[in-house]
């Protein structure tokens, strides 16, 4: 097992050293940023930015491509009544899904994303897993979502998981890649702060906390530790690096909070799509209803926004 | 051993099945008729009747989607449980001033108004629906279904029979319900919460904000997500504007008898649907 500030290979030849984390002074700063008040103008900033950074995703085994449609129409104008709503950062879908998205988004900002690697255990042969990404990206996905190796990387074998997400991103040619840390399976934020300077070690352009797929998720004190890697990353390096939050992110609320502890840790030169993101698919409708609460003073519901 | 020192409860509101304080850290008093301090109770936010109608919207369909037999079973434990608990409806209907016997008196009269509306749950569709004749080959059917999230102005005065007779005809058919009450009523309606959460009625299906009804009502008139606003506990406290924000999701208005019984009562929150079906040859 590694020490906490041993050093971890780039791929340009140098090397990155993780620090030390302090839980309890990290769950604390966390909960103190989400104590942050947004009120009216600044509220409807936040709630325009939080739609600019969705990656607006449906990852289940009955999505169609009829689902898959209707899906990217919410995503270039998510709220049919109001032209003044931005469109989303992306769609991501499973691969199979990614021609039929592509053809719905053509001609807009929206980018297709797609999850691949054998998502979400990646637990499939390091062959399998970079042909899965090749045939998502040959099917025009602009963006790729991975899972870190986290059968290497809890075993030790920290080459290993290096490796094969420097192969990923090789496969990825010009796509953004995204690597998925699933940090309610690495056990404590020390690990997650290891595997954060690892994944971005190996090139990857996007660090995301979570597939989704299990129950402990995007927490804000994993968001935030992920950011001081990001930062810790930028120092060392000068390679700038973007974060993703995914899983659990359903209210507009946190989803504000996890931009306060974004803005505050990376700088508000974070909070672009090129450099932030959420995943999620509930999370639009409740800040498309927190805008209409705004525009028209009463409290809106579940029927004045499109079905997900 | 040492002197025992009372534990004062603290009256917080019921949402969603658990009892919280209220977000803004509001608290309002409450004292007895003869001024006593009895409680510092939470005072409601319209962010707290914005939580209220968020968990009684998610119970709303399961609530529903229960038998009637099951809903009036559901309903009768309560009364057995407000049975086991009479004292303390005594005891606080006692310390807001009222005499001995008309407290005894309002109790009894309550658990029996709640037992016979808890009766009506698999009888109203009967008294309620209808088989139309129709010109056609038809069967033609009417019969009543819940209209979803009710919010009631609880009336003030009697405190526990009003309560009661408006909450009951609201939950019966399958709504939920948020209600609102204001001072004198607001003891009552906190004990009457406990019963609640004691009692198998599922989290959500009753929620109780406790404050002022005049600074929640324009809230719950406006906001899209509720179905009726039944207002018999509000008569004449807001304006005609506050109330015409109910038409833009065409709520219905309820202001009905505070203390009345009646299966009409239990209709003024249903919505009646038809379905025609053909008769075969």
């Amino acid at each position: 097992m590694m020490n906490s500030t041993a050093f971890l290979p780039t791929t340009d030849g140098g090397s990155v050293r993780t620090t030390p984390v302090d839980a309890v002074a990290l769950e604390a700063r966390a909960a103190a940023l989400c104590t942050r008040s947004i009120k009216t103008t600044s509220k409807r900033a936040a709630l325009h930015t939080t739609i600019r950074c969705i990656d607006l995703t449906t990852l289940e085994g009955i999505d169609t491509p009829g689902k898959v449609a209707s899906l990217c129409q919410k995503a270039i104008r998510p709220d049919p009544a109001n032209p003044t709503i931005p469109s989303v950062a992306a769609v991501c879908v499973y691969p199979e899904m990614v021609e039929h998205a592509v053809t719905s988004v053509s001609g807009t900002t929206v980018v297709v994303a797609s999850v691949a690697g054998a998502f979400p255990a990646g637990m499939s042969t390091p062959a399998v897993r970079v042909a899965d990404i090749a045939d998502a990206v040959g099917r025009g996905a602009g963006e790729i979502d991975i899972v870190l190796n986290r059968s290497a990387f809890m075993s030790g074998d920290l080459r290993r998981a290096y490796d094969e997400i420097v192969a990923a991103k090789e496969a990825c040619g010009t796509a953004h890649l995204k690597v998925i840390l699933e940090t309610g399976e690495l056990g404590s934020y020390e690990q997650v702060r290891r595997a954060s300077m690892l994944a971005m070690a190996a090139g990857a352009d996007f660090i995301k906390t979570s597939t989704g797929k299990i129950p402990k998720a995007a927490t804000h004190p994993m968001v935030l530790n992920m950011a001081e890697a990001i930062r810790d990353y930028a120092d060392q390096t000068g390679v700038i690096v973007g974060l993703k939050g995914a899983g659990g992110i359903r209210t507009a609320k946190q989803a504000w909070h996890h931009l306060v502890i974004v803005g505050e840790t990376l700088g508000s030169d974070w909070l672009t799509p090129e450099r932030f993101r959420l995943g999620a698919s509930s999370l639009l409708n409740d800040v498309l209803m927190q805008i209409q609460k705004l525009d028209t003073g009463h409290y809106s519901g579940p029927n004045y926004v499109t079905v997900d | 051993m040492a002197e025992h020192i009372p534990v004062d409860k603290t009256f917080k509101l019921f949402i969603g099945g658990t009892f919280p304080r209220s977000e803004s850290g509001r608290t309002f008093q409450i004292h007895s008729a003869d001024g006593d301090l009895l409680a510092n109770a939470a005072k409601a936010s319209r962010k707290d009747l914005r939580e209220a109608v968020k968990a009684a919207r998610g119970a709303q369909a399961d609530w529903a989607g229960r038998t009637a037999y099951n809903r009036g079973q559901v309903l009768y434990r309560v009364a057995e449980v407000m049975e086991s608990r009479r004292a303390e409806f005594i005891s606080v209907l006692t310390d807001m001033g009222q005499t001995a016997h008309s407290v005894r008196a309002e109790v009894d009269r309550s658990i029996d108004r709640w037992v016979w509306y808890a009766g009506w749950a698999d009888k109203l569709h009967h008294v309620l629906g209808t088989v139309n004749p129709v010109a056609g080959p038809y069967f033609n059917f009417t019969f009543p279904e819940p209209t979803g999230v009710v919010v009631v102005a609880a009336p003030d005065d009697p405190p526990l029979l009003g309560l009661l007779s408006r909450i009951a005809p609201v939950i019966i058919s399958g709504n939920t319900a948020v209600v609102t009450t204001g001072g004198p009523s607001a003891l009552a309606a906190v004990t009457l919460a406990e019963v609640l959460a004691t009692s198998d009625v599922p989290g959500g299906v009753v929620n109780v904000l406790t404050g002022d009804k005049a600074e929640l009502l324009p809230w719950a008139l406006g906001h899209m997500d509720v179905n009726s606003v039944d207002l018999t506990g509000e008569p004449n406290g807001l304006d005609d504007e506050a109330v015409a924000t109910a038409a833009d999701n065409v709520k219905r208005i309820v202001r009905s008898d505070p203390v009345g019984a009646s299966p009409y009562m239990i209709g003024d929150f249903l919505e009646m649907k038809t379905v025609w079906h053909p008769i075969g040859r």
